[in-house]
């Protein structure tokens, strides 16, 4: 078969048959979870092609509830900014928004219509986040896993406290967090870095960004390295972290070759896990002095001679003008 | 229909010729793109004009295609030289009634700047569109609010180009006229009112942005900006426009700029620039926008063009509220029209490409007395 043939997205091989639902060694497994579980092809393209049975539990019962609440209290704010006019708040769906009380307020709460929704929705967005958080945690407890998984998300947490929660709180303003919508958010995010004098010279900007780029090249680098070896075997990582074969082999010699390193077979996850986890939690202590600690990155940088001042003016000779960028030619005039 | 032969072929040696042909059409296709670049020239082309120290990525980029057509309205711009007055040459104060600002010029410089201000305000309207009764050759009345609008705003076309030299001939001279703003139309493009708040149900903050409207430039940043900033204040000043701390470490007071004031401040600074068709590097240097070290020469110009705004409207525009019908009024509050950076410059850094257009009328260059014809001796 040519390569052009390739025939899925992303899995090579799909299982359909009678649902996998785990052990049932105590007896409780139907308890809690949803009965039914069914296959779908689609999904079966991407990952595992069996959708459910779910665990819900109260913690997800919750979160969900909470989280419906957020989002509907959002959404409805946002149609009643266009005056309930369904075909308006199509059109201007990316632009609308749940806005944060203006900073008059500080920590009061504001009139509904003046921020105190957005009060309201932020504490059920908060509960509902916290509580699928608390899931995360429980199912590990429950499967006798480790708890990297709710670790990992409590980092991603942490900014998000930093960003609607604590940082706001230390500023001694509601209006600081970030408004619920589309484009705004963008223009929250544009406004903190130029009220702040230029977040790029924020240091612990710059290791979140060192942290991200190096999740996703870690990430691109681990997951061609096992696709290269899967032929060996080299799929089975669990297998292979105990029992090195061939694949581990070739792939740490592969690594070694290119660049005199390589990680091993269970190190490269923890490589994975911490540059991922690091990327909020430096970011979010980046977020937390901004502000409170720092008013403008940019003097602090010169500051530590982390960024350069210009000596002197120099260039002027090549600065450009009108007459030669579109402008009308003087002449002798 | 196909020879027997050849379908036999076919049948004996089945070959997938898909792959290759997707393959051979790509590579094809890149050949043929890559052909065609080199051959007849990138069609989106772009020239850039660098405004800072070289390294620091300062520079307003545009395509050369804009460039070479510039800006269509400049054609249309009518102008003649001045009739340099003799003594003993009649005065249109002394010949015509009612001349209020312009009775120090010449009878034949009087109609020929009336002439000019038809051709550059109303030239379908003709006369009549200011002079009520011109047919029965009767000038001299105030019925139509027009005529009295067009007279105020000859005072504040000689305020700009006499008191403001240093916005309107920053670099060398260029002025403006009538036509700066009108551009052959009696309502100028781009004129502004007030339409805050934009939102319904919404109080504060949450009313006045995350709409996309004309004057938010269809951006989510607030659409109040302008009345904010270039409207007198209730307290009689204006708001400031700065929202940086111009120290690394400092104790925040209560009222002092957060978010929302950067968010509005980037509204207006998005329109300063969307208006004059650059970028925020056209006067800063966008590593540190608060810096006056850092600003360009063209920011000078630019803070200089805010409180020339701020003049205009407080001085003249705003003033002439009860003048207009009420079809020429604002559309929610019933505003009197509005002008700002837009108005005269349509997206281009000088109005009118950087046309000289001052330069033969020197009649609308002085605020009082005779004007200076000594260039035209």
């Amino acid at each position: 078969m040519a390569y052009f043939e390739y025939q899925n997205i992303f899995t090579q091989v799909q299982v359909q048959g009678d649902p996998e639902v785990g052990m049932d060694d105590q007896g409780t497994l139907w308890r809690e979870r949803t009965k039914g579980s069914r296959f779908s092809t689609l999904l079966g393209w991407i990952g595992n092609a069996q959708l459910g049975p779910i665990y819900l539990g109260w913690a997800g019962l919750v979160s969900l509830a909470t989280g419906l609440l957020w989002f509907n209290i959002v959404g409805i704010n946002m149609l009643s900014h266009v005056d309930w006019s369904i075909p308006e708040f199509i059109r201007q769906l990316f632009w609308l928004s749940l806005e944060p009380p203006g900073p008059e307020w500080g920590l009061r709460m504001p009139p509904l219509n003046d921020g105190g929704w957005y009060i309201i929705s932020s504490f059920f967005l908060l509960i509902s986040v916290m509580s699928w958080w608390l899931r995360t945690y429980l199912l590990a407890v429950e499967h006798q896993m480790g708890k990297h998984i709710a670790w990992a998300f409590l980092a991603a947490i942490w900014l998000f406290l930093v960003l609607g929660l604590f940082r706001p709180i230390l500023m001694g303003s509601w209006s600081e967090a970030v408004p619920y919508g589309i484009f705004p958010h963008l223009d929250w995010t544009t406004a903190f870095s130029i009220r702040y004098g230029n977040l790029y010279y924020n240091p612990f900007h710059c290791l979140s960004i060192v942290f991200l780029y190096g999740s996703v090249l870690l990430f691109a680098m681990h997951g061609a390295t096992i696709l290269a070896v899967t032929r060996y075997g080299g799929d089975r990582e669990l297998e292979q972290i105990v029992d090195r074969g061939t694949a581990s082999e070739r792939a740490g010699l592969f690594w070694r070759w290119t660049m005199g390193f390589n990680a091993t077979m269970e190190g490269i996850h923890r490589w994975a896990w911490w540059f991922a986890v690091l990327t909020p939690i430096t970011g979010g202590i980046g977020i937390l002095l901004t502000g409170t600690v720092v008013d403008n990155w940019f003097i602090w940088a010169q500051e530590h001679n982390f960024a350069p001042d210009y000596l002197a003016p120099y260039g002027y000779e090549a600065y450009g003008s009108y007459e030669d960028f579109g402008g009308v030619t003087r002449g002798g005039e | 229909m196909f020879p027997k032969w050849f379908d036999k072929w076919n049948s004996d040696n089945p070959t997938n010729i898909f792959g290759p042909a997707i393959a051979v059409g790509i590579v094809g296709g890149a050949v043929f793109v890559a052909a065609m670049i080199v051959g007849f020239g990138q069609p989106y082309a772009t020239a850039s004009m660098q405004t800072g120290p070289r390294g620091t990525g300062m520079h307003v980029a545009e395509f050369e295609r804009s460039l070479a057509a510039g800006d269509p309205t400049v054609a249309d711009f009518y102008t003649d030289e001045p009739f340099v007055p003799e003594a003993g040459d009649e005065l249109a104060g002394d010949i015509y009634e009612n001349v209020q600002v312009l009775g120090d010029l010449t009878d034949a410089n009087f109609n020929r700047l009336m002439n000019a201000i038809t051709l550059w305000v109303a030239p379908d309207e003709g006369c009549t569109y200011c002079h009520a009764n011109a047919a029965d050759g009767i000038y001299a009345d105030d019925d139509l609010y027009t005529k009295v609008v067009a007279r105020s705003m000859l005072q504040m076309t000689r305020n700009i180009n006499a008191n403001w030299d240093a916005h309107v001939n920053a670099n060398y001279q260029v002025g403006v006229t009538c036509y700066t703003c009108h551009r052959g139309q009696p309502v100028p493009n781009n004129i502004w009112f007030r339409i805050s708040p934009v939102n319904a149900n919404a109080e504060g903050w949450s009313g006045i942005q995350n709409r996309a409207t004309m004057t938010s430039n269809f951006t989510s940043l607030p659409s109040d900006y302008l009345e904010h900033y270039l409207l007198e204040a209730a307290d009689g000043g204006y708001n400031p426009i700065a929202v940086h701390s111009l120290v690394s470490r400092e104790q925040q007071m209560p009222g002092d700029p957060l978010i929302q004031q950067t968010e509005r401040t980037y509204a207006f600074m998005n329109y300063i620039a969307n208006s004059l068709g650059v970028n925020c590097t056209f006067c800063h240097n966008s590593r540190a926008f608060y810096d006056g070290g850092q600003n360009t020469p063209q920011w000078g110009t630019a803070s200089l063009g805010i409180i020339m705004v701020q003049e205009m409207l407080a001085d003249y525009l705003v003033p002439l509220q009860d003048v207009y019908p009420p079809e020429r009024l604002g559309p929610v509050y019933g505003d009197a029209p509005m002008a700002a950076c837009r108005t005269c410059h349509q997206g281009y850094q000088q109005p009118l490409n950087g046309t000289n257009v001052i330069h033969n009328w020197p009649e609308l260059a002085v605020t009082q007395g005779p004007p200076d014809y000594s260039a035209f001796e």
